[in-house]
């Protein structure tokens, strides 16, 4: 990553030592060069690239920004430290680089990772933690100051939280026999309160809503490592139904990155037909649901039967509940009685 | 609008004279003490004084105090209709008031004369009432005082906006001018250059109408039609083409002129409109503004970002010579968002009937100002100056201007061309904004970028970015310089001389 960040910048030194303007090119992320791979099972983006040049009048502020985002990436790197996203919008004024949001110093993070072909976490920077694990699995850390050292993921009853020193830690040792990743902290937490994790042998992950990369990553390595099963249990609505797609087949905004999909990943729920089968307490579909309904009917990615389906069947009842519909059946009806039936489709799988 | 007739009266007797003129202009309530002193309308005294030649005391009366005096037989650009606008602006005083005209003229400046006469309607002629001579102080001119009727707070703004036209054409001229609160305002001289005095012409045959030929015919001395046609009573008409003419027509070169029937005056008028080989009318005899004074006054009553004047050569309608003359003014300290237009005929201002005048035509209609670039919001003016020895005002109020085709295509053409320039001089700035923007942006990241790339690549030194800076630097002051040369073009018709505070006391030796 040093050697990469470094040539970026003599590349661009040199440019300007010439009395040339620098200028960079990389794979243009806009809409139409997103694309769907059949044999990944995920977006990648197409042949399009993008050229950002210094001299043009419009390109020099993003190209020095980007330059800026190279430059302290270095520093962090070198100087093994990390960053948030959020600590980076902010280091930026120190420089007199200035962003107009966070939202601006994201998008063109996102652009370094094109340009160097490289998640960010490989430049040490990070989003906001706010996904945690919880399980049988002792893990030891590799960084700097922590290196060695084992943690049990079972030894804190709220779970940990998934940052970059759990996402580049070994897996050392475990007994679990699944991993059951959920959209919601609530039922995490009853999931923990109902000894989940060793009735069924689980590791549980509370996505926190759609699951930062960091936590699709250690999905992935949990599967690929210790060849584990990926269940996913989320709200029954459109958006519940994708975080369970983006763990399977990841997002367009990270088209560019490979080893965040976990493609046999499965959804076990809710399900729109649970809901017609528990007889789930339910609210009416918005507007804005229906709409994303269309909208992921469109979608490559949903063109499975079983999903498509499921999209149908919210049509149909036009209704949506949510994880904790099932309290009406008595607290712990999810794990004895919902659960069990569902962990069959995981294991056939 | 008795004061702009007395005031092109004055204008017109100074520029005929050569000389630079100074016209003290004031209006009073005729009688501040008065029960309905604060109505409208209401007598008021009009003072119009000039430091022109002086008239003459022997023609004073008839100058004055008779319609229609002078036979105009030969033409000249003039401002005023036959001489009669100031006549008409007396006689209306007298109308409304019924109190006589008090002219006060010296012509060599040791004697004054002073008259007060009443016109006699009826018979046309005047009566004079006082008729004395005093000292002189030393100062020619003339001075008129007439009390009207009027209503000032309803005709203010045009009055203003008189004062300020006639500022912009003639910038070589002192204007004061002192309303009924007694606010004075000067338009002072900006330029000692004036335009060429109108040279008197002969009528062109294509401008001769049945009334003008019987007129002409009453007149004349000659004795046959050959000398008649031939001999210095038509303009361009020689005798070699007098003889062909008379030919053309079938009329008998041998008949007097006076012996001429109905008939045969309507023929040799259809004629002389027909006849193919008449030369076209020498327009030395028009008098414009010049490039020069409309710059110089341009630049001293708008204080315009940019301004050009486009001179079109002279050309003809119905054998009268006519000129136009078009300038263009572009923002400035003076001029609000929207196109604004200002007519000229003869140097008078035209403020009234704006929607009806062919130039209103050609740039509301005619023009895709689109093509020049330039916006309807844009702070533009328009200046349009028709000179002519007749000019072809659609109704006797002269007002605004027919729209003869060949007027109206040399206006437009005058149009054109100084929009192609504003065209050219806002692209000009464009670009130089633009590369102003750019040097400033390049200004503030090109170090960053260079402190970036150094720091990434390791380095201690600085690249050296700063020579990119320095390229742009240089191609903004290109075109920097052309823009400033372009101006300095337009600004060198001649220096523009040092304002002259008015004298004063030039007025106060009338009173």
């Amino acid at each position: 990553m040093q050697v990469a960040l470094k040539g970026l910048g003599q590349n661009v030194y040199a440019d300007l030592d010439a009395g040339r303007f620098p200028a960079v090119s990389f794979a243009s992320r806009s809409v139409k060069n997103i694309v769907y791979d059949k044999k990944l099972q995920q977006f990648i983006l197409g042949t399009n690239s993008v050229r950002r040049s210094a001299g043009n009048i419009k390109h020099i502020r993003p190209f020095t920004q980007l330059l800026w985002l190279a430059f302290f990436s270095k520093k962090l790197v070198d100087e093994k430290r990390t960053s948030t996203l959020r600590d980076v919008y902010y280091s930026a004024q120190a420089f007199n680089v200035e962003f107009m949001d966070q939202a601006e110093s994201d998008e063109l993070i996102t652009d370094l990772e094109v340009l160097l072909e490289s998640a960010r976490e490989e430049f040490n920077v990070y989003p906001e933690e706010r996904s945690a694990i919880f399980g049988n699995l002792t893990v030891e850390y590799t960084v700097k100051g922590y290196e060695g050292k084992r943690l049990d993921l079972s030894s804190h009853p709220d779970g940990m939280m998934i940052g970059p020193a759990l996402t580049t830690a070994e897996f050392r040792d475990t007994d679990a026999e699944m991993v059951l990743a959920i959209e919601k902290g609530g039922l995490f937490t009853r999931f923990i309160e109902e000894k989940v994790h060793e009735k069924y042998k689980a590791i549980l992950i509370n996505t926190a809503g759609q699951p930062p990369r960091s936590t699709r990553y250690i999905l992935r390595r949990l599967h690929e490592e210790l060849k584990l099963p990926i269940g996913i249990l989320c709200d029954a609505d459109p958006w519940g139904a994708h975080i369970a797609m983006v763990i399977k087949s990841g997002s367009a905004n990270a088209a560019h990155l490979r080893d965040l999909t976990t493609p046999s990943a499965v959804w076990l729920g809710v399900w729109a037909s649970d809901i017609v089968k528990y007889k789930l307490p339910s609210d009416p579909l918005t507007e804005i649901d229906i709409k994303r309904l269309y909208e992921l009917k469109a979608d490559p990615r949903y063109k499975d039967k079983m999903w498509h389906d499921e999209l149908d069947t919210f049509l149909k009842i036009k209704k949506k509940s949510e994880q904790e519909a099932f309290s009406r059946y008595g607290l712990s009806y999810i794990v004895d009685k919902y659960l069990p039936e569902k962990l069959q489709l995981l294991k056939s799988h | 609008m008795a004061v702009r007739e007395l005031v092109e009266n004055s204008l017109d007797a100074a520029e005929l004279a050569g000389m630079l003129p100074d016209v003290y202009v004031r209006i009073v309530a005729n009688d501040p003490s008065a029960e309905n002193a604060n109505q409208e309308p209401k007598a008021y005294r009009v003072t119009v004084a000039d430091n022109g030649p002086g008239v003459d005391p022997h023609h004073v009366p008839r100058a004055f105090g008779k319609v229609f005096y002078g036979s105009k037989y030969v033409l000249r650009q003039s401002r005023g209709m036959f001489g009669m606008g100031g006549t008409m602006a007396i006689l209306y005083g007298q109308i409304t008031t019924n109190k006589p005209v008090k002219i006060t003229t010296s012509t060599d400046g040791k004697s004054r004369h002073i008259f007060e006469m009443l016109i006699d309607i009826s018979e046309n002629k005047p009566i004079i009432l006082r008729k004395d001579t005093e000292e002189g102080a030393g100062k020619t001119g003339t001075r008129v005082d007439v009390i009207l009727e009027g209503d000032f707070t309803r005709s203010a703004q045009k009055i203003n906006e008189y004062f300020k036209q006639t500022a912009l054409v003639g910038s070589y001229a002192n204007l004061t001018f002192v309303d009924p609160i007694g606010r004075i305002t000067t338009y002072e001289r900006a330029t000692e250059s004036m335009p060429v005095a109108p040279k008197e012409t002969l009528p062109h045959p294509h401008g001769i109408d049945v009334e003008a030929l019987k007129r002409m015919i009453k007149i004349t001395e000659e004795k046959n039609m050959e000398k008649f046609m031939g001999n210095k009573h038509f303009h361009r008409v020689g005798e070699t083409n007098a003889r062909k003419f008379l030919q053309f027509a079938g009329v008998d070169g041998k008949i007097a002129p006076e012996k001429l029937s109905n008939e045969q005056v309507v023929k040799v008028v259809d004629a002389l409109q027909r006849f193919p080989e008449f030369l076209p009318p020498d327009a030395s005899c028009l008098s414009p503004v010049g490039e020069q004074i409309l710059t110089t006054g341009i630049i001293k009553e708008l204080q315009p970002e940019f301004s050009t004047v486009v001179m079109r050569p002279p050309s003809s309608y119905s054998g009268f010579p006519f000129l136009v003359e078009v300038g263009l003014v572009y923002g400035g300290k003076v001029l609000e968002p929207g196109r604004k237009l200002f007519r000229f005929a003869n140097r008078i201002p035209l403020l009234y009937d704006e929607s009806s005048d062919v130039s209103f035509k050609v740039l509301n209609e005619e023009i895709d100002w689109r093509r020049y670039h330039v916006p309807e919001e844009a702070p533009v003016a328009v200046i349009t100056h028709i000179c002519s020895t007749k000019v072809p005002y659609k109704t006797v109020g002269k007002e605004y201007i027919a729209d003869r085709p060949e007027i109206e295509a040399e206006i437009k053409n005058g149009v054109r061309e100084s929009l192609r320039r504003l065209s050219v001089f806002l692209s000009k700035k464009g670009n130089m904004e633009a590369s102003q923007r750019k040097m400033n942006i390049y200004g503030k990241y090109l170090p960053l970028i260079a402190q970036f790339s150094a720091g990434l690549a390791g380095q201690k030194r600085e690249p050296r970015y700063k020579q990119l800076l320095q390229e742009e630097e240089q191609e903004a002051a290109e075109i920097k310089q052309e823009i400033e040369a372009e101006a300095q073009k337009d600004a060198n018709g001649e220096k523009i001389i040092e304002q002259t505070a008015i004298e004063q006391t030039t007025i106060e030796d009338y009173r």
